[in-house]
């Protein structure tokens, strides 16, 4: 690599000093990391200064640590007591953004930087809150660090030290001894743990792992793949369920792949005989589709999950399922002997009640002032349920043994209306524009949550599909579908939507 | 007690003559106080100075055995107050706080004492919040020093330099029977380093010998016409005393050559300097430069002589002053003037007008300098700088911000997750915020609260609003801005107005936000402090009935109900609620190892902790939008058929309830479940556990036996 030289390094006898940067997010240990590196420096014949940032930054903010190093000579040197833009030598950051932070900020330059990172993500507030994917790219990241950085290390620092019972400040001080960037051998590094005392063990631990991924290729995020394991169940049900799927298979690859994925969600929802009618849907909307079917795979996609609707029999159902304790154990650290107790936090409402009745009862009751109010008194409170227990496991047990009556519930029925009104206005926009059609199709993502949240979710479906009507004439009519539907996932209330519809309705 | 404990540090104090002191500024400066002969130490806490006051509480043995008081003062005013003990007493005191607020605080008693002057040193130790990592007002405590004329001590910013600093503060009061201000920045407070220690020092007059044998002396009383005395007191004979001392013992330095242009600069900006000079190639590793720099040591006051003397022979001058206005260009500017002299002064221009002065900023304006004024000293690279350094590419669009927040299990989310409820039914209210965590509420995900006047003014900055209208006034305080100034300045502020306002006082047991330091009402035991006073008493004290008492602010509906209620009641008066939970910060702290050895005893201990079905949740988030807890996040499934991460919770989690309280009183889903790990169960416990699981375990192979199971996606 050409090493870029626009500033001098340093002047006259500053090549011994060594800068050494640390951002962190607060609560991670940059101090004791920070100590154990003065701790190495001092006992191997360097003298050292560090500096911090504390304040309110500790809590859950952005902290800055900072360090330098030099052998020690005849009198004390004058160090610096902040890191300055393109004058670190070794950057390192506790967290993948930070990475992105440090970069920003100039101190990760290709002349001189080792940038030692953990790829794993602390994500902000900003990010969280977005009803939508908000969460940042890491890759953009990781490919800006490959050009910063004279040197880039990268792994997941949190989770190594995790797994030895330690926390990340351990690791990354493993990872900047193997990164061999401090003039300082393994065994030095070792020695400032251990004359910490508390959690040595387990810091030691931490610090071989982070040692040994320091010294291995650079280990960027990977998201576990998808196993589909093959269902388990009588040989009846297995051959109907085998050709179901060699039905979906005659679908062209990309909508095969999707409606296999479909049919598992849909049966596993309700039987096999509803995944043969989501298959009928499809099928249906692929007869009149073309290659490359980009149509017939997003159906595929949302006309799953607008029949797996999130009904109480559902909820129950995924609640009471054979697996779910232990899988809980095992998350939560459960040691044999240990008993684990579940509570579940449900808050059923008159509108839940109404949906599990027969659709034409359920309609008149719900359009009873009288009866929704008694039935909100009897029903509407926060329950806690112990599904640990007997009583309550028997009573989500029951509901969610309710499939049988489903189909001809009210919520059914409203469920059912809904997805053919959405895919009949799809499919209504296919002759005159075909990617306006998908777009729609996508829209159906702005439905999701239960109770209030589901509600703004709806209102926010038909506000959206009220703006694509208003713009369905023009030629870039999907690109606006496409920009409402992002707009409605950016904000709750739904301000940018609210913004994106001034918009169009200020051209037509 | 405080966040972080000093007990192992603090032995360092006890170094005597001729030993080697390694750590960091804070413990520096206070071995340097015992070393001084102090009296007595007060302080109220901050950033950068809390660990300053933690310092002191650790190290109270040792002040015992020395004779020196130590007091945790009730706020800065207070601090400052206690200074008075030197007006007429031979006794050394120091007091610490944080500028510029800390001194904002205390202005009152601080322009009081310089009025006064003393007779004992008198230093007041101002840890500067300016820049990076700053949770106040961007201001200078340089004013104060001007308009009140006490001196002002900027040291380098290194070990021997600060330590130096205070043994010539004490002296340089004395001598001219002014308070000193040694201030040190945020950096130089937690910078590390060494230097030479010698033995501490007994006052030589201690608080409690003085109380035997009381002076006063009414020419020191700041009332007319010794006030008009006073005055001319400062000019003529306080500031020519200080002047030569500064002059005779050297306290401002001058290093380099001599040469046709100079640097002048504040001390505390020293290394920074050095740093930019050493990267252009005109310093070296010690700081030996080839630039003539003269350092203020004493940034106030200025003095007029010995820097025309360094000006003398130059063309040009450069000064390095952090922040504005900037007073001492000014000040500096003027002595040139009056001289009649040529030189040319740069400053402000070459630096930005405001913001820190970062290694950057300061490398471009000394460069800038140096090309003007001494071209030949810059190597060619600088001159005509080579941009040949590959595009980075821009990520300021990716990388979010990430602002301070509330704590994982943080007792005042619930308390906002509540008010976040009541005005979505009662639509958005006039919310004034104070100094604390709970400003944290105002950033997202609740964006509660849009100003603050100041620590213990919440209350009082809806004083405008005290009347009422269509909907009450809402202020928020802490339990330490309540004991801070709060309880007089918000509290007996609406009680005497018939305020017919709100205000939730959040009660974390703790002075938090600073470091977790015990308050009149911490539930904590302190040997040395006065605790367990209810705050509920207090505003009973003043004639406030309307005080609602909440023991568990996790419970929402109950928060909800409380302050629906405060805010809809026909009560006339002021309505208080106080929203208590212990900082979860400090309770982990003061928990979690009790809960080690109690599993490790064999007794039974319930560890909660929540989850989230990940098949249940859909992905909307408006959990996180009620909560904001770093253990509360997203996680991306990898299954095709979902477009949306899911939340989820990591190992962090502390099990407060948040969650779970959350989503039943905002109705919002049922994926959140709470698991209790029990460790040590009994006997009969594990039995009923096992039964319940045979039973539960057969309900689900009955069930499974005729359906098709499918195993977990992702």
């Amino acid at each position: 690599m050409s090493l870029h030289q626009a500033i001098p390094a340093g002047g006259r006898g500053m090549d011994g000093v060594i800068k050494l940067a640390l951002l962190a997010v607060g609560g991670q240990g940059g101090g004791v990391l920070t100590a154990w590196l003065e701790a190495v420096a001092r006992a191997n014949g360097y003298v050292a200064q560090a500096t911090s940032v504390a304040g309110v930054a500790q809590r859950t903010g952005a902290t800055v640590y900072y360090l330098e190093i030099a052998p020690a000579g005849p009198r004390a040197p004058v160090f610096s007591l902040m890191p300055a833009a393109g004058d670190v030598d070794i950057m390192v950051t506790a967290e993948m953004m930070e990475a992105g932070r440090s970069i920003i900020r100039g101190f990760v330059t290709p002349d001189r930087t080792t940038l030692i990172t953990s790829t794993h993500r602390a994500l902000a507030v900003s990010e969280k809150m977005v009803p939508g994917d908000g969460i940042a790219s890491s890759e953009e990241v990781i490919a800006a660090a490959e050009v910063a950085a004279r040197r880039f290390i990268a792994a997941d620092f949190d989770t190594l030290a995790i797994a030895q019972g330690s926390v990340i400040s351990a690791s990354l001080f493993g990872a900047i001894a193997g990164a061999e960037v401090l003039p300082f051998p393994r065994e030095a590094f070792e020695a400032a743990i251990k004359a910490g005392g508390k959690g040595a063990e387990a810091s030691l631990r931490a610090f071989a792992a982070g040692f040994a991924a320091a010294q291995g290729p650079v280990a960027l995020p990977v998201v576990a793949k998808a196993r589909a394991a093959a269902p388990v169940g009588s040989a009846r049900l297995l051959a109907a369920w085998s050709a179901l799927v060699d039905r979906a298979q005659l679908m062209p690859d990309a909508v095969a792949e999707m409606a296999v994925l479909g049919l598992r969600k849909l049966v596993e929802f309700q039987d096999l005989a509803y995944g043969a009618a989501y298959l009928d849907r499809i099928e249906a909307v692929l007869a009149r589709d073309h290659a490359p079917f980009e149509l017939s795979k997003q159906a595929a996609k949302y006309i799953a999950n607008a029949m797996a609707y999130d009904d109480v029999i559902r909820v129950a159902d995924l609640k009471t399922k054979a697996g779910r304790a232990e899988r809980i154990a095992v998350e939560m650290g459960a040691k044999p002997g240990n008993v684990v107790q579940l509570t579940e936090f449900l808050h059923p409402r008159a509108e839940e009640i109404v949906g599990l009745m027969p659709a034409k009862l359920g309609t008149k009751i719900e359009a009873s002032p009288v009866w929704m109010a008694r039935l909100d008194r009897w029903f509407n409170k926060g329950r806690r349920m112990r599904t640990d227990s007997l009583r309550a496991y028997l009573m989500l047990y029951i509901l969610g043994g309710m499939k049988r009556r489903r189909l001809g519930s009210l919520r059914h029925a409203q469920e059912v209306a809904h997805l053919e009104a959405w895919l009949g206005v799809a499919m209504s926009y296919l002759a005159s524009n075909y990617d306006l059609a998908v777009e729609v199709i996508r829209c159906r993502r702005l439905v999701k949550g239960y109770s209030d949240t589901h509600a703004r979710g709806l209102s926010k479906f038909d506000r959206v599909l009220a703006g694509i009507a208003l713009v369905a004439m023009r030629p870039d009519a999907a690109d606006w579908a496409r920009r409402l539907r992002e707009a409605a996932l950016q904000d709750e209330e739904g301000k940018a939507l609210d913004g994106a519809l001034a918009t169009v309705r200020s051209f037509v | 007690m405080a966040e972080r404990s000093f007990k192992a540090e603090v032995e360092d104090l006890r170094l005597g003559a001729g030993e080697t002191f390694t750590g960091e500024g804070i413990l520096a400066l206070t071995k340097a106080l015992l070393e001084n002969g102090v009296g007595y130490v007060g302080g109220y806490q901050g950033a950068p100075i809390s660990h300053l006051m933690d310092v002191l509480a650790d190290a109270q043995d040792l002040l015992g055995e020395l004779g020196v008081r130590f007091e945790a003062n009730a706020n800065e005013a207070a601090a400052a107050a206690m200074l008075a003990a030197s007006v007429h007493y031979p006794i050394r005191g120091a007091v610490t706080f944080k500028g510029s607020v800390g001194v904002n605080v205390a202005s009152d008693a601080l322009a009081n004492l310089s009025s006064s002057g003393v007779t004992g040193g008198a230093l007041v130790i101002v840890g500067e919040d300016y820049g990076e990592g700053s949770s106040i007002m961007q201001e200078r405590t340089h004013a104060f020093a001007m308009k009140s004329q006490f001196w002002l001590l900027d040291p380098r910013p290194n070990l021997p330099s600060i330590v130096q600093a205070v043994s010539d503060g004490f002296e340089l009061s004395e001598v001219s029977n002014t308070p000193v201000m040694l201030m040190v920045r945020i950096r130089s407070c937690h910078v590390t380093g060494s230097f030479q220690t010698r033995d501490n020092q007994r006052p030589s007059l201690s608080v409690k010998d003085a109380l035997s044998n009381p002076r006063s002396d009414f020419a020191r009383v700041v009332l007319p016409p010794m006030s008009f005395a006073h005055e001319q007191d400062k000019v003529k004979n306080r500031w020519p005393a200080a002047e030569k001392f500064i002059r005779e013992r050297g306290l401002n330095e001058v290093f380099g050559p001599k040469s046709d242009f100079g640097i002048v600069v504040q001390g505390g900006m020293y290394n920074t300097l050095i740093r930019s000079l050493q990267r252009l190639g005109l310093a070296d590793i010690y700081g030996d430069s080839n630039v003539p720099i003269y350092v203020l040591n004493v940034t106030y006051p200025l003095i007029s002589a010995e820097f025309l003397e360094f000006c003398a022979g130059k063309d040009h001058v450069l000064v390095i002053e952090e922040g504005q206005p900037e007073f001492i260009e000014t000040q500096l500017g003027s002595f040139l003037y009056r001289a009649e002299s040529s030189v040319k002064l740069h400053g402000k221009g070459l630096f930005p007008l405001a913001g820190e002065y970062t290694g950057q900023v300061m490398l471009d304006a000394v460069s800038g300098f140096l090309k003007t004024a001494a071209p030949g000293l810059l190597a060619a690279v600088v001159r005509a700088p080579n941009v040949d350094r590959p595009a980075i590419p821009d990520l300021s669009k990716t990388v979010p911000i990430r602002p301070p927040g509330f704590c994982t299990g943080c007792p005042e989310r619930p308390i906002f997750a509540a008010m976040k409820l009541v005005e979505k039914e009662l639509g958005k209210h006039q919310i004034a915020a104070d100094i604390g965590c709970h400003l944290f509420a105002s950033l997202p995900p609740f964006e509660i609260g849009g100003a603050t006047m100041g620590y213990g003014l919440g209350p009082a900055a809806n004083a405008a609003f005290d009347g009422g209208g269509a909907r009450r006034p809402v202020a928020i305080i802490g339990d330490g801005g309540f004991w801070h100034n709060g309880l007089s300045s918000s509290f007996t502020n609406m009680a005497f107005n018939k305020s017919d306002g709100v205000a939730i006082v959040v009660d974390n047991f703790y002075s938090a936000a600073t470091g977790g330091q015990d308050v009149m009402s911490s539930r904590a035991d302190n040997a040395t402090k006065a605790t367990r006073n209810p705050i509920s008493k207090a505003l009973n004290g003043i004639g406030i009935d309307w005080v609602r008492q909440i023991d568990h602010t996790y419970d929402v509906k109950k928060m909800r109900d409380t302050i629906r209620e405060a805010l809809t009641t026909d009560a006339p008066g002021p309505k208080v609620i106080v929203a208590s939970s212990e900082c979860m910060l400090n309770k982990q702290r003061r928990e979690k190892p009790l809960r080690a050895a109690a599993i490790k005893q064999g007794r039974r201990v319930d560890v909660p902790r929540f989850g989230i079905d990940e098949a249940v949740c859909t992905g909307d988030h408006a959990c996180i939008r009620l909560s904001g807890c770093p253990s509360l996040s997203l996680k991306k499934l990898d299954d095709p058929l979902r477009d949306d991460p899911v939340a989820s919770i990591d190992q962090s989690c502390v099990g407060c309830g948040n969650c779970g309280e959350v989503s039943d009183a905002a109705v919002l889903c049922p994926s959140f479940y709470r698991a209790d790990v029990v460790h040590n169960p009994s006997g009969f416990e594990r039995r009923l556990a096992g039964f319940r699981a045979y039973v539960i375990g057969w309900l689900q192979r009955r069930r499974d036996a005729k359906r098709l199971v499918f195993g977990d996606v992702a």
